[in-house]
């Protein structure tokens, strides 16, 4: 058994309008990982997804679902996988139960009552079971979603933008649901445009943008190596232009001049930070307070997808 | 063979005709049997006798065939395109099933309930005309051969269309045409020697004469004839099929 449970090599996808969607896609999930992948809209998430689950055939490249080619062994790969799609689509006029339990059957499992139980009340589900899915609320329907693509028990969950249009409390109760089925030991392909989402989730975090994986990496590897750490000074007096001593530091003035900014390397063992302090004592610049902070992964991502 | 997602969808397709009951099994029936009261019970009995036959018990096999093929075509038709529109199909296409057990399990369904129609206009007629059924097991195996083949035209049918205008444009304005046009209401041998010709050109023409023979031994054409026809349009359907899943045709990207 291999540590990846999911291996894609030199994977593309030309769609027959001549859009090249995914570009020599290279990539390996690992077996019980919550993987993000982040990539502004039309990067080809959703491209890669669909050809991972059998949806969309790719043009060329090949996919191995826990050592199985998802084209030529679709029946065990495929039955590996649920998926969460990105569009509420189900049969308005069917029962919740119906439903769940029609996914399961067409991907070759038995009937099992407890089992399809369990997963509706983990989903606060149960009470709901009889109702058509036209009466529930759009929180209830991508919750039925979800019991659907987990109906067969899968070893691996994609969930494609789960959390969109959800409200808080449901997006909270469901980062909880990912976090119970981890534990449990699915291994969860997550993409969101909610990168707090990614920060609170992931255990390794993947950028795709106009259809190549610009980077992956263990979440916080990846904002140690590409985060920026600043310090933040607020001044006594404002000014208005920094003097010559400071030009060959990374600084800036913002807010009327109000706050100066500096811009240093973590990683680095002399970040300059006490140098600076004593070129500002000697150039009489006073200031009253001093903070630091840490790039988001929202601005790590933005300045990746940016360099693009 | 995925046995479990062929029950899945022949049950979950059979479960949408028994939630419209009405729609699906009454309406098709009620409106045949319209047809027998007008032409059979009233109309008929004023006119002559068909190869022996009385109009009455002559025109049941033709309007069970005209039920049976809209029908089958129709069911076949919203079965798959329902998917297609709702965007459900992503379960389809995602499941690990392959096309022969998709095919089986909505062709299946649609040939499932579009025999029971047929079997319930058969026994209305039975309230308005008295006939008999010279060869009954012929006569199923027209009804079921009918009723898969076209299911499979229908099958076709909703993935090349692409909106419910499409979807009923095959039944309304080329089958139901060809059904009044192939014999349903006459013999073609009433027909002048040129429109008898062309009317041989109609395939449907061979469904209602081979499914009047089952029933009283006449027959346009000859009943061979008609069981190979009903073989070529399956072949010819299940061939579109095995092309469409292969190249993904409207299904697939």
């Amino acid at each position: 058994m291999t540590n990846s449970i999911i291996q894609i090599n030199s994977l593309n996808k030309i769609y027959s309008s001549g859009l090249s969607a995914l570009k020599d896609i290279n990539l390996n999930i690992k077996r019980g990982e919550l993987f993000a992948l982040l990539g502004p809209n039309g990067a080809g998430k959703t491209t890669l997804i669909n050809i991972i689950c059998g949806i969309i055939n790719p043009t060329s490249g090949q996919i191995l679902i826990d050592g199985w080619d998802n084209i030529k062994a679709f029946r065990e790969a495929r039955s590996l996988v649920g998926l969460v799609p990105q569009e509420i689509s189900t049969d308005m006029f069917e029962t919740v139960l119906h439903t769940v339990n029609f996914s399961r059957g067409l991907f070759g499992k038995a009937p099992a009552p407890d089992y399809i139980e369990q997963v509706l009340c983990a989903l606060s589900l149960w009470e709901k079971k009889d109702n058509k899915l036209l009466t529930l609320s759009g929180g209830m329907k991508r919750r039925v979603m979800i019991a659907k693509a987990l109906a067969h028990e899968p070893k691996i969950l994609f969930l494609d933008e789960p959390t969109a249009g959800v409200d808080v409390e449901l997006r909270q109760d469901m980062w909880n649901r990912m976090k119970d089925l981890k534990d449990q030991g699915v291994t969860i392909i997550l993409t969101t445009h909610y990168i707090e989402e990614a920060e609170q989730m992931a255990d390794r975090i993947g950028v795709i943008d106009h259809g190549q994986i610009i980077v992956v990496d263990e979440k916080e590897a990846l904002m140690k190596k590409l985060g920026k750490k600043q310090l933040l000074l607020t001044l006594q007096m404002p000014m208005q232009q920094l003097p010559d001593s400071l030009k060959g530091y990374e600084l800036e003035l913002i807010h009327d001049g109000n706050e100066m900014v500096y811009t240093f390397n973590s990683q680095q063992v002399d970040t300059g930070i006490a140098q600076l302090l004593k070129k500002l004592d000697e150039a009489d610049i006073a200031f009253r307070d001093m903070k630091t902070s840490e790039s988001s992964l929202e601005e790590i991502f933005v300045n990746l997808v940016k360099k693009q | 063979m995925n046995l479990h997602a062929i029950k899945a969808i022949y049950f979950f397709e059979m479960s949408r005709t028994l939630r419209t009951l009405m729609q699906s099994i009454a309406s098709p029936v009620l409106s045949t049997s319209l047809y027998f009261i007008v032409f059979g019970a009233a109309i008929g009995s004023r006119m002559g006798d068909i190869d022996g036959v009385s109009y009455g018990e002559f025109i049941i096999p033709g309007l069970i065939m005209l039920s049976l093929l809209n029908e089958s075509i129709s069911n076949a038709s919203f079965g798959i395109y329902m998917p297609k529109f709702t965007g459900t199909i992503y379960e389809l296409l995602s499941a690990p099933i392959n096309a022969f057990e998709i095919i089986i399990g909505f062709v299946g369904a649609a040939t499932t309930k579009s025999v029971i129609i047929g079997v319930l206009i058969l026994l209305t007629a039975k309230l308005f005309v008295d006939y008999e059924v010279t060869h009954p097991v012929y006569m199923c195996c027209f009804l079921f051969l009918t009723a898969s083949s076209f299911s499979l035209f229908g099958f076709i049918l909703g993935i090349w269309a692409d909106s419910f205008e499409r979807l009923q444009i095959v039944p309304m304005m080329i089958i139901t045409p060809l059904t009044f046009l192939g014999g349903s209401f006459y013999s073609i041998k009433m027909l002048p020697e040129f429109w008898q010709t062309l009317t041989l050109f109609n395939p449907v023409v061979y469904l209602i004469s081979g499914f009047r023979w089952s029933f009283y031994g006449i027959a346009d054409v000859n009943v061979g004839v008609s069981l190979f026809m009903i073989l070529i349009f399956k072949l010819i359907c299940l061939t579109v099929i095995y092309w469409i899943f292969k190249k993904g045709y409207r299904i697939k990207e």
